[in-house]
């Protein structure tokens, strides 16, 4: 169990790494966007935009807290 | 070759030239402080595990249906991407201290030390240390190189690229015998988290039916995009960092 345990947690870090709600707006991000991208919405800027407003919110969040 | 094959080429050779000059300094560490011959047998354990991982999900990987794989494979990217880009700005604006190989190589030195002394012919440590050293920074080798060329479908040439940066790497460290200190370890992988974001975004992206104006060209716009708006945050980072009071002027305040 203990293995199982440890592996997955090196599985998360490698992956998802120190902050998980990168990975989880990219999550949501390619779904919505392959749901609006089936029903003819341009939606090629979701994913540059999800990109941005994320990386911005995770190194200010940071920066925030070291204040 | 086309440009988003060049880009690959490049992002692979970059992306892996780190990862081994990482794995260097753990090996050149152990195997000058204990034993190398134990540090090498660790190394060729770890090609070994790596060769079998490759093996294992390549095929896996290149039978996906091309959307399938851009979406899901690309999705990967993307967050692999994202994490790099994330620690590279904030080392780049003072928030995370630099990575430092010289620093590095005297750590794993000095832990290697403290090990105890080495008995026999055959060191558990130096084997151990070596291993785990070159399978974790070879694991984000083959991450990339196979998310890479399977998404290009060209698995072949990103390989090419991992193994040339793996020899080119290795031959500088014979050579030199010391931690390669002075490669630009930290300007690297700000560009390697420029490339693996926006190859991420544009796979992921194609995988998930998104039309991207001017089809492959939309890269060369991405790729300029995003290292503006990371070097514009480096920037505006910094300036928040040299505004914060010292701990000196904390303590007087």
């Amino acid at each position: 169990m203990t293995r199982i345990r440890q592996f997955l947690r090196f599985l998360w870090d490698f992956v998802v790494g120190d902050d998980w709600r990168i990975a989880l707006a990219v999550a949501v991000a390619l779904p919505v966007t392959l749901v609006l991208s089936n029903n003819g919405v341009t939606v090629w800027w979701l994913l540059p935009l999800v990109v941005l407003v994320m990386l911005s919110v995770s190194v200010w969040s940071v920066a925030r807290s070291r204040r | 070759m086309s440009g988003t094959e060049v880009g690959l080429a490049v992002s692979v050779f970059i992306a892996c030239t780190v990862e081994a000059v990482e794995a260097l300094t753990i090996v050149l560490a152990v195997g000058a402080t204990r034993s190398w011959r134990s540090a090498m047998i660790g190394v060729g354990t770890a090609l070994l595990a790596l060769a079998a991982v490759t093996a294992a999900l390549g095929p896996a990987l290149t039978a996906l249906p091309i959307n399938v794989l851009r979406g899901v494979v690309g999705g990967l990217l993307l967050v692999f991407g994202l994490q790099w880009l994330r620690k590279a700005i904030l080392r780049a604006s003072g928030l995370k201290a630099l990575h430092d190989e010289g620093a590095a190589f005297v750590e794993e030195t000095e832990a290697a030390r403290e090990a105890g002394a080495v008995v026999g012919s055959f060191d558990g440590y130096a084997f151990f240390v070596s291993f785990k050293g070159s399978f974790l920074e070879g694991l984000e080798v083959v991450f990339i190189a196979l998310t890479f060329g399977a998404n290009q479908k060209d698995v072949p040439l990103a390989a090419a690229a991992a193994a040339a940066a793996v020899i080119a790497v290795a031959c500088a460290g014979v050579a030199l015998r010391a931690p390669l200190a002075r490669v630009p370890e930290n300007t690297l992988k700000f560009v390697v988290g420029v490339m693996l974001t926006s190859f991420g975004v544009f796979w992921g992206g194609e995988g998930v039916h998104a039309r991207w104006p001017g089809g492959e060209t939309a890269l060369l716009a991405i790729v300029p995009l995003l290292l503006l708006f990371s070097l514009g945050t480096v920037a505006a980072l910094r300036r928040v960092v040299a505004a914060r009071p010292t701990a000196a002027q904390a303590a007087g305040a």
